[in-house]
């Protein structure tokens, strides 16, 4: 046998090894596959214009869409406060899949519960689920709030959260006062940002209940759904520090998502601590940060009487600018001069490398919110957008990134595939290439089969290390996409070794 | 305006909620009152005597139509109807196939997040048969329903609905501010009809909200697909239905948390007005032939 304890082979190797490539031949003609010819020519075939034209006219079939279901939204959102438990009241095997989602993503145990509902569940309710459930949750892992979100299942059945937990308070789970904010998470409507714009929304609905607002001076920040949270927070709060602003980020998992390596297990670390989150209603605006994603939760926030100041993913130097000087608008504070310092490092970052971005071509799929902030971003460096596809595009978000495009020379060729999926981008790709994708880890099949390069930005990456370490938001995080996509571009530009232009310098 | 009041009819199927309710509420609209009727039905044909149409766009059917609810408009789904009533259906899949208590729930968030509430005084659903699932509950949930009207007749398994349904909103009442609003008799012309009403109200904890005397007007009004407060509005059923609008006005915050009873009591109730003989062991599970 090829493996041995002496000298163990991981899967990349030991498939090469004579026996398995003897038994995966053997397979195939037993299996009475296709022609290696027949094959090649059905591959070519979907890569074809004839084929592009059929591939769009699906209707009801999705081929790997890129966004993934509400509950994982809601549990990275719950994920964010002060001791929170995710609770997610539905079936085990939905919430094993948010968990390693988010585990493979961040390179972190994602600690989240179940309350395993079953086949007697499905027929009886889960109301019992959610009495047991909530008790042992509480009693076993001591949280200071259990945030709970429902599978479809939950959702099918028609189960009534707030009635539920009520119940299993007076059955005596959990104490009176004990906090359980709830969003009703039903994966066939939206996606992971909804999931997480229902839960943000349960979790304010929750601590600001009851309260009269009196409005101070702090702001609130929040980042919505955000694969790079933990440096993009992190980054965040640096910039505000330097202005010196009070300020409460709504929702932060920035440590729990990157907790060392000391000896000590943290279940619970950081977080929105809840006091602030309560206190959180009288700040004098909340900026969120991707707008696309927390749209509800704008609504709820300005019914509180609260400004709300909207981005969508500041990356890059016009939307840092914009971001900071909206702080210093609503809190009066001037933007110090050592962030124009790294402002104008950033600009010459782009500057030194304008020659290797202008003209070059991209395409990006992803949410609308990161979606949008790379768009803006290649438009300043000279960069051209050209297929966007974003499975869970919102009428909004078509409008306002219409607009941006429109407003710029480099955005004449891009074009909008609202609601399509990875397999439709693959026909594009096919048919007319840009020089560069963007998006996620999904994206390498898309590179593998046409060709082109892949940059990995966005949600989830779970191909490459430690990309959320590291901010693309703030002139920093700026600077961190620069070089992303520079490094690829160079990369590429190598692969030709024989050529007169091998050159050492760039 | 005055605060929004949020309603629910209920009932065993084929008891005549929708034309109970329909001509209710036409009475209501007579006294001045802005309403929003909101059909739970698959069959939606809970608005069909105020459109004099069954409502073709349903909710669901058009959200069918244009791949997801998020691509529907209020306009596409509100209907106005006699004396502006406001219209709207959840609609739901044939007989057998899907789930329609998930439409319910898809509608009326749909509702709800596009403004469909916004300046009217009454919201009614209008719900079938027995609370089936959590979907049929929806309307009794915290924020929506504060007071559920339960029509009824004399007939056995018509109180036997209202006592189920009375324990699907015991479920709710403890936790939140549902109520039973009481009951109302749609007369069967069975045997003590009124008494039995009346004391299966007493037992609930409620009271008979009023008892609605049998009259053709009512069919021929259905024939025409009209309430009877438009085909004939002199006529003495159009009375009772005024009265009953009155009483249901009047009734704002006066609901309770119902008291359901069991199976055995029920039947109790039965034989205590003399529907039933006294239970005789001997003559159960024997044919007619064998005893």
């Amino acid at each position: 046998m090829p493996q041995s304890a002496e000298k163990v082979l991981d899967h990349n190797e030991l498939f090469k090894q004579p026996e398995y490539q003897d038994l995966m031949a053997r397979k195939k003609q037993f299996e009475d596959c296709a022609s290696a010819d027949k094959v090649k020519e059905v591959e070519a075939f979907t890569k074809s214009w004839e084929y592009r034209e059929i591939n769009f006219k699906r209707e009801a079939l999705t081929v790997n869409p890129a966004k993934a279901c509400q509950p994982l939204g809601a549990v990275l959102c719950a994920s964010g406060f002060e001791g929170t438990l995710p609770y997610v009241h539905g079936s085990q095997g939905c919430v094993a899949y948010f968990r390693s989602h988010l585990n493979r993503h961040f390179k972190e145990p994602s600690s989240c519960v179940s309350d395993s509902m079953t086949e007697d569940a499905a027929v009886f309710g889960g109301l019992n689920n959610m009495i047991d459930g909530l008790a042992n949750a509480h009693a076993l892992y001591k949280p200071k709030m259990i945030a709970v979100s429902t599978t479809c299942m939950a959702e099918v059945i028609g189960d009534d959260l707030d009635g539920f937990i009520k119940n299993a308070k007076q059955k005596g789970s959990i104490p009176e006062d004990f906090r359980v904010p709830f969003a009703h998470t039903p994966s066939f409507v939206g996606s992971h940002i909804t999931g997480y714009d229902n839960m943000l929304k349960g979790v304010l609905s929750n601590l600001w209940a009851g309260q009269e607002r009196k409005e101070g001076a702090a702001i609130n920040v929040n980042g919505g759904f955000d694969g790079y949270c933990v440096g993009n927070n992190r980054e965040i709060k640096r910039l505000l520090g330097l202005m010196g602003v009070d300020f409460t980020v709504l929702s932060d998992p920035s440590d729990v998502f990157d907790t060392p390596a000391d000896g000590e297990f943290r279940m619970y670390d950081g977080g929105t601590k809840i006091d602030d989150g309560i206190a959180a209603v009288n700040a004098k605006a909340t900026f969120l940060l991707q707008g696309f994603s927390t749209a509800k939760t704008g609504e709820f926030i300005k019914e509180k009487g609260q400004e709300v100041v909207a981005f969508h993913n500041p990356v890059g130097v016009t939307a840092t600018d914009a971001f900071l000087m909206e702080v210093s608008r609503v809190t009066g504070k001037a933007i110090p001069a050592e962030l124009e310092k790294e402002r104008g490092r950033l600009v010459d970052a782009i500057a030194d490398s304008q020659a290797y971005l202008h003209g070059k071509s991209f395409s990006l799929f992803g949410d609308p919110d990161m979606v949008y902030g790379l768009v803006s971003f290649l438009l300043e460096v000279g960069a051209e957008p050209k297929h966007i596809v974003v499975t869970n595009s919102t009428k909004d978000f078509e409008t306002k990134l219409g607009a941006l495009l429109e407003a710029s020379p480099f955005g004449k060729e891009a074009k909008i595939y609202a609601g399509k999926d990875l397999w439709h981008m693959r026909s594009l790709l096919a048919t007319e290439p840009s020089d560069f994708l963007i998006g996620s880890s999904y994206g390498k099949f898309l590179e593998r089969d046409t060709g082109v390069p892949l940059i990995r930005i966005g949600f989830p990456i779970f191909d490459r290390h430690h990309h959320h370490r590291f901010p693309i938001w703030g002139y920093q995080g700026g600077l961190n996409v620069l070089v992303k996509i520079l490094d690829k571009i160079f990369d590429v530009l190598d692969k030709d070794p024989k050529g007169t232009s091998f050159d050492v310098v760039r | 305006m005055s605060a929004l009041r949020q309603i629910a009819f209920y009932g065993k199927g084929g008891i005549g909620k929708s034309t109970t309710s329909q001509n209710t509420l036409a009475a209501l609209a007579e006294m001045g009152q802005k309403i929003l009727i909101v059909g739970c039905d698959p069959k939606a044909d809970s608005t069909r005597l105020i459109l004099h149409a069954k409502a073709q766009d349903t909710v669901l059917s058009l959200a069918a139509d244009a791949g997801s609810v998020e691509d529907l408009e209020l306009e596409d789904v509100l209907k106005v109807g006699y004396r502006d009533i406001r219209c709207v259906e959840s609609g739901g899949p044939e007989p057998g196939v899907g789930c329609a208590g998930r439409g319910v729930i898809t509608a009326i968030n749909f509702l709800e997040e596009n403004g469909a509430y916004d300046g009217v005084d009454y919201v009614s659903y209008d719900v079938l048969g027995d609370v089936v699932c959590g979907g049929f509950a929806m309307p009794i949930r915290e924020n929506k329903a504060q007071e559920i009207y339960i029509v009824m007749s004399g007939e056995m398994m018509a109180m036997y609905a209202a006592n189920n349904i009375s324990k699907g909103i015991l479920k709710y009442a403890n936790a939140g501010g549902v109520r039973l609003g009481g009951l109302i008799c749609n007369e069967r012309k069975t045997d003590k009809e009124y008494e039995l009403a009346d004391a299966l109200a007493k037992k609930l904890g409620t009271k008979l909200i009023h008892f609605v005397p049998r009259d053709n007007v009512v069919q021929h009004a259905e024939l025409r697909r009209m309430t009877v407060l438009e085909y004939d509005p002199e006529s003495k059923q159009a009375g009772e239905y005024r009265a009953l609008a009155q009483k249901v006005h009047a009734n704002a915050g006066n609901g309770v948390i119902p008291t359901p009873i069991s199976m055995d009591e029920l039947e109790d109730l039965l034989l205590e007005f003399g529907i039933m003989s006294k239970e005789d062991e001997s003559i159960v599970g024997k044919s007619k032939s064998a005893a």
